[in-house]
């Protein structure tokens, strides 16, 4: 005897509902634990920025100390020549770094500073929004980060950027000069270096911040100009001090939204 | 067949020629020489088992540098329970310091050229 209408809809409805119950627990039982973890001594911010004290830095004339950390601990080439400058953290001229700042007649130490500049770490990045390969994205933590694996050196970032924070590699780090000196002067064999064709920039030392430790430009740095921290923390250093004392930040009309902010 | 003096003998030299890399080497030994790997490690056992790691090591490490770069995650959780920190330079070649005579070893062998040292700094061999 066949099956009747109202026999074949109960096991129909019955099948369903055992196929159902065996997907969910054969999921259930596939997720494993993780095989991977965050470094518990890492720090957490879930907006990370900058403040740059220019009353304190520009105190110190021809101080160069935070460069030379940034530049030392990350492999950065110096190819001795502007045109293949590769820079993560510089000095630019007030009226290069604040070119929207039009008043003719301010403070004359103010006027001459030079602004220590890096990668702003915008909110809206639009070195992210061009990168064909994602090998450039904005982390949950407000890092603009750089993954050197993906970079296949178009240099849409480097036109998108707004600051000159990054930096293309058209000679190869690893080489050496005319005078046979190495481009990287002193190797830290824990970091790598880049290679041709590869875009570079600060990433706010986001491997010393997994190991829980500060960037290596604040830490460098002895007069405490540098301050970095979490913004969306009300008690950290970064928030007093912009609720306390007047900042300015670069090309804000452009509507980037740097992270770095400048005391002034 | 038409020809077939010329295209016999023809075949037979191309057949030859075409091998020849092959004959070479089994006449040489080469192909029966392994490559052999000298380690000079401070810990006995590496993050995974030696067999996981003859066949899957440039897979584990595809996954490390994911992990790492795009998720921040920095620790390894091994099979056999213990951590590790995920990286190339501060932990593999921390153990295999030698990459001439380990990891080349094999590399050239099978005739494959990863980049990792394009970038990643290997440590300064003494020999």
């Amino acid at each position: 005897m066949g099956v009747d209408r109202r026999g074949f809809f109960k096991i129909a409805g019955l099948s369903t509902l055992a196929g159902m119950a065996g997907k969910t627990s054969m999921d259930a039982l596939a997720q494993g634990e993780s095989r991977f973890a965050p470094n518990p001594e890492a720090l957490h911010g879930k907006r990370w920025a900058m403040v740059v004290d220019m009353e304190k830095c520009k105190s110190k004339e021809g101080c160069k100390d935070c460069i030379l950390a940034c530049h030392q601990v990350h492999n950065v080439p110096d190819f001795g020549n502007p045109k293949d400058e590769v820079k993560w953290i510089w000095k630019e001229q007030y009226h290069h770094a604040f070119p929207s700042q039009e008043n003719e007649y301010i403070k004359d130490d103010l006027k001459h500073a030079n602004v220590l500049v890096f990668c702003n770490h915008c909110d809206n990045p639009p070195c992210v929004r061009v990168c064909p390969t994602q090998a450039t994205w904005d982390r949950k933590d407000g890092i603009v980060m750089m993954d050197w694996h993906r970079c296949i050196g178009c240099r849409y970032c480097i036109a998108a950027c707004p600051y000159g924070s990054r930096s293309f590699n058209w000679r190869d780090p690893r080489g050496v000069d005319e005078e046979e000196e190495s481009f990287i002067k002193e190797t830290n064999p824990e970091f790598p270096t880049r290679t041709r064709g590869v875009v570079e920039k600060c990433t706010f030392c986001d491997e010393r911040l997994a190991q829980g430790l500060l960037p290596a430009c604040v830490e460098a740095c002895t007069e405490g100009c540098l301050k970095f921290g979490d913004l969306e923390d009300p008690e950290s250093e970064v928030r007093k001090l912009l609720a306390e004392r007047f900042s300015i930040r670069r090309k804000p009309e452009l509507g980037t939204q740097p992270e770095v902010y400048y005391l002034v | 067949m038409y020809d077939a003096g010329k295209i016999i003998p023809g075949l037979v030299i191309f057949l030859c020629l075409f091998t020849f890399p092959f004959w070479y080497n089994v006449a040489n030994g080469k192909a029966s020489q392994r490559p052999e790997l000298v380690i000079d490690a401070a810990e006995k056992q590496c993050v995974e088992s030696k067999e996981f790691m003859r066949i899957m090591h440039m897979d584990l490490l595809n996954q490390w540098r994911d992990e790492v770069v795009r998720n921040d995650n920095r620790v390894y959780l091994s099979t056999d329970g213990s951590k590790h920190t995920m990286s190339l330079s501060n932990t593999c070649m921390k153990c295999h310091a030698n990459r001439t005579q380990f990891c080349d070893q094999c590399h050239d062998y099978m005739g494959v050229t990863p980049y990792c040292w394009d970038c990643h700094i290997q440590p300064r061999e003494s020999k």
